[in-house]
């Protein structure tokens, strides 16, 4: 696992954004779970935590004017991309300076500053746009690369598959970034996804490849690659990133009767995405652990100021509920 | 023989429970339908009686295994597709509106299609666009559908029995609000006949037809009316198709006012359909025009503030009968 080893200085670095990244997704995530066991939160949401390092390790490689399209486990892509918590936070409290002026909530926080074209409630349904972002790319000329996030549950639908082939015809820069976590809400993988994962996009000759999506060096060493190759014009790129939710499928979900509690710990023992990257990097003695606390502290103030904003923050006016149907 | 208080929930479990112990042709097909039982826990338990070979979990894969449900009906089985939110027959769109709708006319009625759709309507769940409309006005308008909308337990074991036993495709659209609603279910073998409208309360001054989730708004709104001296009818068709235009004629003709009331949005929807059969049928009797009263012509908004807005509600309909039946 700790195979990767870290170039001092510049990469010591980012390694410490990324794992500040990680450790700020993981605190805004135990503080939603918090609003919605407080019942101060309106209906449900799907929490990022264990998977951290996919969008961390993905976003890492990609500039700001990347685009990314997300899923309804999308709180951690929004962050890894750059938006801030205050105004996450006010989103999921359908609040009026939330990113979506409280219309969307925690499945469709959209930021285009960011390059977010949005989250999606429909599982696989960004495939199309992750694509035709690339297309758009590509017909303007820019360099510009899509991420299509997705999960193993989105591996269902056909228009991934459709997608794959047009972006293949025509060599689009889009990587379509698979969170394999084992489960679609109550189902395993096992049940619902026959023969190979890589198999698929490489039916279609778009590349694809596997990775420890709980090691944030590995995401992001494999995702550059990825990302210089599709800014080159050299096509699309797949990437299952091998990962886990600790939490249910959403918050309600508190019995996961689907899984055992010795799986859950295997994963949060031994493949914790926070603890593989602060252990490998004091075993090459770079930092010390209160570097980490000091992280710890940060995010954690970050977070409570986030959520106390957005707990004091107005309601839409009743007017706004007519207002954003059409852009003229 | 008796009759018991079961949920909404448990009187449609119970009704494809009854019809799956009367005929080994029917059987269940979608998402997390087996051993989780549906996210909304409707088909709880199911499984353990009819094993996983009658009751089908599928990828997350709506088109595909819509399309296997209309070929295994055209072959001698009798399906039960389920659609998990009513959002996502946006993806079963081609299955059920080119392929079953039209498989019997086209072949000169050679073949069937006993196929049932089970999917939901209803908002202010707080879950956003993408999973709170009623789309039931969709598939009402394509020639070769039947279209259910159970307002309550009762209508909900009797109408999903009669659809299992039908040999043409019909959607039933379930409130996914109501699904812990209470009321009394008789426990022997019943059936609701398609066509046929329910007339819920009498009365004399207006006609409030309602559909599904707004027939308690209706009544709600009736109680109101009493109050100040307007005796109101309330009438549910329990389908919007096969429609029984006489009785929703025959009540506007005898009360000389009619309101219409449903969850769909509200252009081009369920309420103008409904509104200009009785303004065709009863003309000469009516005092004023027909009023309708549908879900705001915007995509359902997360925050409940905005939300809460675009739903009918008892005190908006009480209003419009009051306004209308001052209107001499
Ligand atoms: C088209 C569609 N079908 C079903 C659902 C209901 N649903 C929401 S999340 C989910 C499971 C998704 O699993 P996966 O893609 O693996 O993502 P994960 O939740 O594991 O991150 C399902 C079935 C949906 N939102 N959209
Ligand atoms: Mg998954």
């Amino acid at each position: 696992m700790t195979t990767q080893t870290i170039e001092p200085r510049m990469e010591l670095e980012q390694h410490l954004h990324m794992y500040r990244q990680m450790a700020k997704i993981r605190a805004f995530e135990e503080q939603v779970n918090e609003l919605y066991k407080g019942a101060k939160m309106p209906g449900l949401a799907h929490l990022y935590v264990g998977e951290e390092a996919v969008a961390v390790g993905v976003c890492e490689a990609l500039r700001r004017d990347d685009f990314i399209t997300s899923t309804h486990r999308g709180h951690g892509h929004c962050l890894a991309k750059g938006a801030a918590v205050h105004r996450m936070f006010a989103e999921l409290l359908g609040k009026e300076p939330g990113y979506c002026r409280g219309k969307g909530g925690s499945m469709h926080i959209a930021d285009p500053e960011t390059g977010n074209l949005g989250a999606n409630a429909i599982v696989g349904g960004s495939a199309g746009i992750a694509t035709g972002a690339a297309l758009s790319a590509k017909m303007r000329g820019s360099d510009q690369v899509a991420v299509c996030f997705f999960g193993d549950g989105a591996l269902g639908q056909g228009l991934l598959y459709e997608s794959m082939n047009m972006a293949a015809l025509w060599q689009l820069p889009v990587i379509y970034v698979c969170e394999n976590n084992l489960y679609g809400e109550y189902t395993p993988g096992h049940e619902t996804i026959a023969g190979d994962i890589l198999a698929r996009p490489r039916a279609v000759g778009v590349h694809a490849e596997s990775v420890d999506g709980q090691d944030v060096t590995a995401v992001f060493s494999a995702m550059r690659k990825l990302v210089e190759r599709a800014r080159r014009g050299e096509g699309p790129a797949f990437l299952e990133a091998k990962t886990y939710r600790y939490y249910g499928h959403h918050v309600g979900d508190v019995n996961r009767e689907y899984r055992t509690r010795e799986e859950e710990k295997e994963w949060m023992t031994k493949h914790d995405p926070l603890q593989t990257l602060a252990t490998r990097l004091m075993q090459q003695r770079l930092v010390d652990t209160e570097t980490f606390d000091r992280i710890a502290a940060d995010v954690k103030t970050e977070v409570e100021k986030g959520v106390e904003y957005a707990l004091a923050a107005p309601y839409p006016s009743p007017e706004q509920v007519t207002e954003d149907v059409y852009s003229s | 023989m008796g009759v018991r208080e079961l949920t909404y929930g448990e009187a449609v479990r119970e009704a494809i429970a009854e019809e799956m112990r009367r005929d080994p042709r029917v059987f269940l097909i979608g998402e997390d339908v087996a051993e989780a039982g549906h996210p909304f826990k409707t088909l709880l338990g199911l499984v353990d009686e009819f094993g996983t070979k009658r009751i089908i979990d599928t990828p997350i894969s709506e088109p595909g295994y819509a399309g296997i449900g209309v070929g295994a009906a055209m072959t001698g089985m009798r399906p039960i597709v389920d659609v998990m939110f009513g959002d996502f027959i946006t993806l079963t769109m081609d299955q059920m509106v080119n392929q079953a709708a039209k498989a019997h006319y086209m072949s000169g009625g050679k073949i069937k299609v006993p196929i049932v759709f089970r999917t939901t309507l209803g908002a202010t769940r707080r879950s956003a666009a993408q999973h709170s409309q009623s789309l039931h006005a969709w598939v009402s308008h394509v020639p070769g559908l039947k279209v259910a909308l159970p307002s309550g337990p009762y209508e909900a074991k009797g109408l999903m029995k009669t659809a299992i036993r039908d040999d043409s495709p019909v959607v039933i659209f379930e409130d996914k609000m109501m699904y812990r609603v209470k009321g009394p279910v008789p426990d022997d073998d019943y059936t609701i006949p398609f066509g046929v409208a329910e007339v819920k309360r009498e009365g004399r001054d207006v006609t409030i037809v309602a559909t599904s989730s707004m027939v308690d708004v209706a009544l709600g709104a009736a109680k109101k009316l009493d109050e100040v001296g307007i005796s109101a009818e309330v009438i549910d068709p329990r389908t919007t198709w096969p429609l029984d235009k006489d009785a929703l004629i025959d009540s506007a003709k005898k009360t000389s006012r009619a309101i219409v009331v449903d969850e769909g949005y509200e252009r081009y929807g369920v309420t103008a359909e409904i509104a200009s059969v009785i303004a065709d049928g009863a003309f000469y009797y009516l005092d004023a025009p027909v009023k309708r009263v549908g879900a705001m012509d915007v995509p359902v908004p997360f925050s409940p503030v905005l939300e809460d807005l675009t739903v009918p509600n008892d005190q908006r309909v009480f209003e419009i009968a009051r306004d209308l039946c001052q209107k001499k």
